[in-house]
């Protein structure tokens, strides 16, 4: 397969240049924002994917249901971080039940399960890594945020 | 393509490869596949039960190679061979069986901090299954366990020390003989992790000294799933069994058991005559090719890597910089680019390395890097395989710089 079908310009872009790499400005009151104590509007949480131990820590700041901000911290291959950084725009603004969806069909696409361009029209820029889906050695670097983002929105609605 | 590769018909399919991950697995000449599909073709029957004649052959088969085994490594009798499927199990089968025989509460067990997961998972548990400790070695810069550190990390509680010969990341041969002869002397029995360095060096188990040795016949151009633990006699008799079942009793009724003598003692249910067989076969490729040729060429295309990826300065290679001392292992890092990303761009130029923390985490945050790459060289790569990686490597550093 043609290696710039993965490591296209907007993978590339999202790796060198991430928007969304940082640590969420959250109320005065926290000190850290992996606290737990930080108020229920920031959640954090860590996605380690354990055959090359890259660690990614993700930060949501939810008010009324959808999410306002997202923001990521940790180290990784180029797949993981872009697909993070890619990921984060996408969900900015977006319900909790979208983001959950959202991360659904980007799993079944880079698994390979999900090829109806119009739906995946709905991931945009995540769609530039469609073709992850023939190298399975690297969907989990693609999916670790998305995993980590899924299981996060799952967690809240379950303690509501 | 080089007269060596021309016996490995994965070489002769695709004739593009550079294939530099040997450490993780060889691949297998002509010789070892046609022995594995003879022996099931003319001689496969359950051995050591039957009693009929293509039974006997298995048999036979098998015994010969345990034969050929005990004889390659130089060990004094064949019963001190124990097939096993690969060098983890075997060193489980030490750390399970030696440490109930040997270890109490507070003993300590020592290994290096450059082991493999495979030699140190196990010991781990042995430590916490009797209330010991687990003690470190750390390696000099060049990947060496020098006489002093181990002369400082042994005490009187020191039962057992396990040490790999050849680390998977560094590639630097222990200076074993010496290491044993201190630990003996201290009455610290010595197994060793031989996974790494069997393909690489001739072995003399007896010339060593070592009271254990452990490895996988896959990375010694076997199949996979046929492994060798070496035992001193005196020990593997007062060792309990690992595994219990069939074929390893001597007499069984309700309540108890009676095991088989050694080897038999050790090997559980059917076991890998195929692959035993393979084993066989690969010890006669290598003998074939000779060790001498091994060596020198292994020696030789490693120091040719490691001087030519050494020479980008966007390179940072871990380990002895005489690279002639790696055994064709060279661990390295390209500047700002993850190990996984430079992995898949070097497979997509035909060129197959490893990429990550290679099952030695503890040891990759020793050396401060959390993961690397890895080029392993076998006798039979040769100088456009590395021509190849470095081509590439420099294309992986401009193709990445071109996005920032």
């Amino acid at each position: 397969m043609a290696l710039n079908n993965i490591y296209n310009e907007i993978l590339m872009e999202h790796n060198t240049h991430p928007d969304h790499k940082h640590k969420l400005s959250v109320s005065s009151d926290c000190k850290t924002a992996i606290n737990p104590n930080c108020g229920d509007e920031v959640l954090v949480k860590k996605g380690i994917n354990p055959s090359c131990g890259d660690e990614i820590v993700l930060e949501l700041n939810i008010e009324d249901d959808i999410i306002k901000d997202a923001a990521f911290n940790g180290q990784g291959c180029a797949i993981s971080q872009a697909s993070t950084d890619i990921m984060a725009d996408l969900i900015i603004g977006k319900k909790i039940d979208e983001a959950v969806e959202l991360t659904d069909l980007f799993i079944k696409m880079v698994r390979g399960e999900e090829k109806d361009e119009e739906k995946l029209e709905q991931l945009d820029e995540a769609m530039a890594l469609k073709d992850i889906a023939h190298m399975p050695a690297r969907v989990k670097c693609a999916v670790l945020a998305w995993h980590t983002l899924n299981e996060m929105l799952k967690e809240k609605k379950t303690a509501e | 393509m080089n007269q060596y590769k021309n016996f490995f018909p994965i070489m002769r399919h695709y004739k593009d490869l550079a294939y530099l991950d040997n450490a993780a697995t060889s691949q297998k000449p002509d010789m070892v596949i046609d022995a594995v599909a003879d022996y099931y073709k003319q001689e496969n029957a359950n051995p050591l039960r039957g009693l009929y004649e293509l039974s006997q052959k298995a048999t036979d088969a098998y015994e010969n190679a345990r034969k050929k085994i005990a004889e390659f490594i130089g060990a004094a009798k064949q019963q001190e061979i124990i097939y096993t499927r690969n060098a983890s199990e075997s060193l489980n089968i030490v750390a399970y069986s030696l440490s109930d025989l040997l270890l109490s509460k507070d003993d300590e067990i020592l290994i290096s901090v450059m082991e493999h997961h495979s030699n140190m998972l196990p010991w781990q548990q042995a430590a916490k299954r009797h209330q010991a400790k687990l003690v470190y070695l750390y390696p000099d810069k060049n990947g060496l366990i020098t006489i002093d550190e181990l002369k400082n990390k042994l005490s009187a509680k020191t039962k057992i020390l396990s040490l790999t010969q050849l680390s998977n990341v560094l590639g630097a041969e222990q200076n074993l003989k010496e290491l044993i002869k201190i630990a003996h002397a201290n009455k610290t029995i010595v197994s060793v992790d031989g996974a790494q360095a069997i393909p690489h060096n001739k072995i003399d188990v007896q010339a060593l000294d070592c009271d254990f040795y452990s490895f996988s016949g896959h990375k010694m151009y076997a199949p996979m799933g046929i492994g060798v633990l070496y035992g001193k006699e005196k020990y593997l008799e007062e060792m309990p069994p690992f595994l219990t079942g069939g074929e390893m009793i001597d007499y069984v009724d309700e309540q108890s058991a009676t095991f088989a003598e050694l080897p038999y003692k050790f090997e559980a249910g059917t076991q890998n005559v195929g692959g035993a067989v393979g084993l066989s076969a690969a010890i006669d490729f290598m003998e074939s090719i000779g060790y001498d040729t091994i060596i020198k060429r292994e020696t030789e295309l490693g120091r040719f890597a490691g001087e030519e990826l050494s020479k980008l300065p966007y390179v940072t290679i871990y380990g002895d910089n005489d690279f002639s001392q790696h055994h064709g292992v060279i661990a390295f890092n390209i500047e700002g680019i993850h190990p996984h990303d430079v992995a898949s761009l070097m497979d997509s130029g035909n060129v197959a390395i490893r990429g990550g923390h290679h099952c030695a985490q503890p040891l990759m945050r020793y050396l401060k890097c959390n993961f690397c790459c890895r080029a392993s060289i076998a006798f039979y790569n040769d100088e456009e395989d590395i021509t190849k990686l470095i081509n590439r490597t420099k294309y992986i550093r401009s193709y990445f710089n071109g996005a920032q």
